[in-house]
């Protein structure tokens, strides 16, 4: 029996096809400093906080919902263990463990009302973003933490075999995911869920199981992405980071994540992630500002968009 | 006739801010002080006025997450050509940023249309394209040193008082303005053809096709009107701070819909009044002005108004499961 | 000449859509104040046939088009809209946010020159033309909270409104009850006194012969005829309609000693229904009929463990059973085939395989913890041989299947489950004849060679009595008679129902 190829995958060709040209585009324009050792390694630093982020994004996204609470996830996160490793002068692992448990303990509270009590998650992770937000204020009361001991730093700053230990971190959650989200049951749960929850149900998955995990699982990632964070700017605070949250989102969609739910890899939105980190470094190197580059990620998203769009009437 | 103006959500939201004020009163008279309440509907006029344009966004089935960028390049236009040629006219000042809000939401309107990708990735990306532009022309510079008639107009007041301590108060022009683009906002949803098929295409988008609306048009109509109030509340928030800084307004999308949302604008749709979006706005406002009056500190904000929403998504939602359970499957 | 009493006439009209013939020249007029049955197969043409009768499709050249004695040379939506011709679709195009006025006069909105609207001038109006059909309901309440039904007639009045003399029915009896189908006739037959037409298309055709004065009959995109009603019975029309004779021959087999699986006694839900008992045996196919709304699909999700009973008890295996989810349910071997294919039945846009396999993924779990996707595939290429799917490829969408494919896609997922129990809620609904013969043919052997316990849930009397043992038949939330096929016929299980 022959296997069908879907028209969804010309979205990540049409990627592919936009960051060969940005690459080379930038390469000639930097003199080829885009593609040297330097460049290679200051992108391989900074793309995985946003890699992760992203990642944490893309399963709630699958199911048809959004999660607005990373980035405060995040931070708490980093808060805890930053005032753990600090103040209270706990070892660093037992500092990390209770970071990576407050965000979920959060996280249990965001999935149990997404998936027993059916809030829509767009107000449900709205209302919590805000809300782990206030506490992460609460607890620095505004103030950045910072000096941590050298062996969390490595975390952030430090490389394993030549490669920078951020992006190890962003392979293995990458390669997590897409484990988990290619062969297992889980997995393919989230995927048929997001295309339609009563279906799934008749047949007798438990949906509310599987929203629940996937909430749990963002802010797991989120936790991570948090705790890379801290390491490599070496200072937490209760607001960093937060023009992630918007592009997160926008990394997924760029990547093939269908916004309804249900479609998307996870290959595709690592592409993305690359598009976008390549064009922030290489703009970086020509000496313009973020905000342009942050103006032509959204051009980017809308030219894809609307390629897809014509090839789409090209074919109906 | 009372139900006619106001639906439920709006009975239960004005119950609890009376609540809440009898609350806030008693735990500070100073509170329910008209130099009070005139100073919180002064400074949350910006916030009213835009909520109101989500709503009707809201109400049509989009969202509009780029209107803070549009208020934004809206002012900021306005203020680079009032101090360059120190444009004594108040009321020209205040015509710049109403086309250009126009022209912006009309851009979104036409994308959303052509490419039927969900509003929110579209106006994620034309929050990014606008801001991320004036960014880069602007090179992040603040403008003040406004002409002096734009200084005398942000003290106007439609009712003054004279406060014990000898200080002038009373009810701004920019919370006038507030309330007419209410009431102008309401009149255009309930009596208006356009505002009844804002309504319609949010409750089923296949009927509206098929009974004939022009689907553009609606869209046009809805992002255009965000986009035209987005100017004028960037024309409001200039004269209420006296400077431009372009990076002031960007990131407070999310309160915004926090806002709306509260009142009981559906983000599936449909629904919504903007008595409601009013109520919502001033709930949010109370809190955060009875916040400081108490003088906790600021950090408590974001917990309190992090749990209300939360509290309130938990509550309609409940509400809405029993209303299933009635008809559940069959 | 007849014609001139017609309201609209469409002479010669044939449309292809590239190569393929949806219509073949033909004829189709409704006269003044008729009502007019349209029944075919799907793909007959009959969908085709109304989107060129109210413009939403041009036909090819050669066609005429007369609208009240007016040839019309193109035919637009817009055009047919003011000549009076409308359908009510299926899904009722109703904005569930409004008020029921509003609906009625949506239309008006698009009218230039309008400034404002008048809410007492419309709740007025819209009272008047509740009101001349007899129609008690509220012009002021929210169309999202009536039920069906009232909704329904707010679509017809919404259709009166904007001065209809030709309402095209698509299916409207699909989701209503058998008092609240009662009721619709009644409207009809009022406004059909007012000299205002209908196209009544349905699949039933008892009901097709019930309201219908004339009935055409459509069959691969050529008319097999127009007749008056009193020419056609329901099996002439079901012959017209397929080409072939439908002989109701039982096919049933005989089940030795039979074991009993599922008894369920004294089951009662309120509102929904009571008292409901019975048994069912290995490799036995009980059939339950009932009208809609007749507590029948209500039974079948409690039994699937989605709709918990007040009181009563179920016993599976001679032992009690509580289900508190439906997972519980299939834990202990029931499956269940869903009324709504489209919805709650498969997840259209995703996979054929994962439809497939969705309900056994954790026999697919490796020692490592992980799937394997070659299993998977090749699970699901097994069963689209077995059950002879006809689909494209194992990872096509489902949507790409037609409805008799799909439908065995949900069956082949719950038989894998190798289940005791499998309640079937009207699986042949929207499925052609041919595609229903096999469904038969694959329930038939399911009981036979495996002994699965079969409840077939349907409102079709010539199926109960093909394929069942037993026929229960359900009203108003209770079962009112038992029979065993042998000793009953069509029409008396038909008067049973309806009397």
């Amino acid at each position: 029996m022959k296997r069908a190829r879907g028209g969804r995958e010309t979205q990540s060709i049409i990627l592919v096809g936009v960051v060969t040209f940005l690459i080379v585009l930038l390469g000639m324009l930097t003199k080829g400093r885009l593609l040297g050792l330097d460049s290679l390694q200051s992108i391989a630093f900074q793309l995985p906080l946003l890699g992760i982020l992203t990642l944490a994004q893309m399963t709630p996204m699958l199911t048809g919902g959004i999660d607005l609470s990373i980035i405060a996830t995040a931070n708490l996160c980093g808060v805890i263990a930053a005032i753990g490793m600090t103040r209270s002068g706990l070892p660093i692992g037992v500092a990390v463990i209770l970071g990576l448990a407050l965000a979920l303990l959060f996280a249990i509270l965001k999935g149990f009302l997404i998936a027993w009590v059916s809030v829509p998650a767009i107000i449900a992770t709205l209302g919590l973003m805000i809300f782990i937000r206030g506490v992460s204020l609460v607890l620095t009361r505004g103030y950045v933490i910072a000096g941590f001991p050298g062996s969390f730093l490595f975390l952030g700053n430090g490389t394993l075999f030549g490669i920078p230990m951020p992006f190890v971190v962003f392979f293995l959650c990458a390669l997590f995911l897409y484990l988990l989200l290619t062969r297992t049951r889980f997995g393919t749960y989230v995927y048929l869920l997001g295309s339609n929850p009563t279906a799934t149900l008749f047949a007798g998955v438990n949906n509310a199981a599987v929203l629940f995990k996937t909430y749990l699982l963002s802010s797991f990632l989120a936790g991570i992405a948090g705790l890379v964070m801290i390491s490599r700017f070496n200072a937490a605070q209760a607001d960093y980071g937060e023009s992630y949250l918007l592009l997160t989102v926008l990394a997924c969609v760029l990547g093939g994540i269908d916004p309804g739910g249900g479609f998307g890899r996870l290959p595709g939105v690592v592409v993305s992630i690359i598009v976008l980190q390549v064009v922030a470094t290489g703009f970086n190197l020509l000496g313009l500002s973020s905000h342009l580059a942050s103006a032509l990620w959204g051009l980017i998203l809308l030219g894809v968009i609307a390629i897809n769009r014509m090839i789409g009437e090209g074919e109906a | 006739m009372l139900g006619r103006i106001a639906g439920r959500t709006e009975v239960y939201l004005a119950g609890v801010l009376i609540v809440l004020s009898v609350v806030l009163f008693i735990l500070n008279p100073k509170f329910l002080t008209a130099e009070n309440l005139f100073d919180v509907l002064r400074n949350n006029s910006f916030l009213g006025i835009v909520a109101l344009g989500e709503l009707v966004v809201l109400v049509s089935g989009g969202i509009d997450v780029s209107f803070t960028a549009i208020a934004t390049v809206a002012q900021y236009v306005m203020g680079v050509i009032i101090t360059k040629y120190m444009v004594e006219s108040v009321f020209f000042a205040f015509l710049i940023p109403i086309p250009i809000g126009i022209a912006l939401g009309a851009f979104n309107a036409f994308l959303v249309n052509r490419t039927r990708v969900h509003p929110v990735i579209i106006t994620i990306s034309n929050l990014n394209v606008f801001y991320g532009l004036l960014m880069v022309v602007s090179k992040g510079r603040w403008i003040y040193g406004f002409p002096g008639p734009f200084r005398d107009f942000a003290r106007l007041k439609v009712l003054t008082l004279i406060s014990e301590k000898g200080v002038d108060y009373g009810l701004s022009i920019f919370t006038v303005a507030w309330f007419f683009i209410a009431f102008a906002t309401w009149v255009v949803l309930r009596y208006l053809p356009i505002g009844r098929k804002v309504y319609a295409l949010g409750g089923n988008s296949e009927a509206a096709r098929r009974a004939g609306f022009d689907i553009f048009r609606i869209q046009l109509f809805v992002y255009c009107y965000i986009g035209f109030l987005s100017g004028i509340a960037g024309f409001v928030h200039a004269a209420l701070n006296q400077m431009i800084q372009p990076n002031a307004i960007v990131g407070r999308e999310l309160d915004v819909l926090a806002a709306a949302i509260l009142g009981g604008a559906s983000v599936f749709g449909g629904a919504g009044s903007p008595l409601g979006v009013v109520l919502g706005v001033l709930f949010i406002a109370f809190i955060k002005n009875g916040l400081i009056l108490m003088k906790a500190s600021a950090y408590w904000h974001q917990v309190i108004m992090g749990l209300i929403i939360v509290l309130a998504a938990t509550l309609s939602a409940y509400q809405q499961s029993l209303e299933r359970k009635r008809r559940r499957w069959v | 000449m007849i014609e001139e009493k017609a309201i609209l006439s469409l002479s010669r009209i044939t449309k292809r859509y590239g190569g393929v013939v949806a219509l073949q020249n033909v004829d189709f007029s409704v006269l003044r104040g008729e009502v007019h049955g349209l029944v075919g197969e799907n793909g007959s043409g009959k969908s085709t046939l109304v989107k060129i009768a109210t413009g939403v499709v041009q036909p090819d050249p050669g066609a005429e088009i007369v609208v009240e004695g007016k040839k019309i040379p193109r035919l637009t939506p817009y055009l047919a809209f003011h000549l009076g011709i409308h359908v009510v679709h299926q899904d009722l195009s109703l904005f569930p946010n409004l008020s029921v006025a509003e609906n009625i006069f949506a239309h008006e909105y698009i009218e230039r020159g309008r400034r404002f609207v008048s809410w007492q001038d419309m709740e007025g109006r819209a009272r008047e033309v509740l009101g001349r059909i007899g129609v008690d309901i509220d012009p002021r309440a929210v169309v999202g909270r009536l039920s069906f039904a009232d909704q329904q007639l707010v679509a017809i009045c919404r259709a009166i409104a904007s001065e209809a003399k030709l309402i095209i029915l698509d299916e409207p009896t699909a989701s209503l009850t058998f008092r609240e189908v009662q009721r619709l006739f009644g409207f009809i037959r009022e406004l059909k006194a007012q000299d205002i037409a209908f196209v009544f298309i349905s699949h039933r055709l008892d009901e097709v012969l019930e309201i219908s004065d004339r009935v055409t009959v459509l069959r691969d995109g050529v008319k097999v005829g127009t007749f008056p009603k009193e020419e056609l019975t329901k099996a002439r029309l079901s012959f017209f309609m397929t080409g072939k004779e439908i002989v109701a021959q039982s096919r049933t087999f005989p089940l030795d000693g039979p074991k009993e699986i599922l008894r369920v006694e004294r089951l009662t839900r309120r509102g929904e229904y009571a008292d409901v008992s019975f048994t069912l045996h290995e490799g036995e196919i009980l059939g339950l009929i009932g009208p809609r709304g007749s507590g029948r699909t209500e039974v079948a999700l409690t039994l699937f463990g989605l709709n918990p009973p007040d009181s009563g008890k179920i016993f599976l295996d001679g032992k009690e059973v509580r289900f508190r989810s439906n997972r519980d349910a299939i834990r202990h071997g029931i499956g269940y085939v869903p009324e709504n294919r489209l919805i709650q039945g498969l997840v259209l846009d995703q996979p054929v395989a994962d439809n497939i396999v969705i309900t056994i993924l954790d026999t697919l779990v490796e020692r490592s913890g992980l799937l394997r996707p070659a299993k998977k595939l090749s699970i699901a290429e097994k069963a689209i041989g077995n059950f002879g799917i006809k689909a494209p490829a194992v990872d096509a969408p489902v949507r790409s299947l037609s409805g008799g494919n799909q439908q065995k896609v949900v069956l082949s997922r719950w038989i894998l489950t190798a289940p005791r129990v499998l309640i079937l809620d009207t699986p042949t609904h929207g499925v052609d004849v041919a595609a229903k013969e096999s469904i038969y043919e694959m329930i038939l052997n399911l009981a036979k060679d495996r002994g699965i316990g079969i409840l077939l849930i349907s409102d079709e009397e010539h199926e109960v009595l093909q394929v069942c043992h037993r026929i229960l038949v359900m009203k108003e939330g209770r079962i009112v008679r038992e029979y065993v096929p042998s000793e009953v016929t069509e029409e008396v299980l038909r008067k049973e129902i309806v009397g």
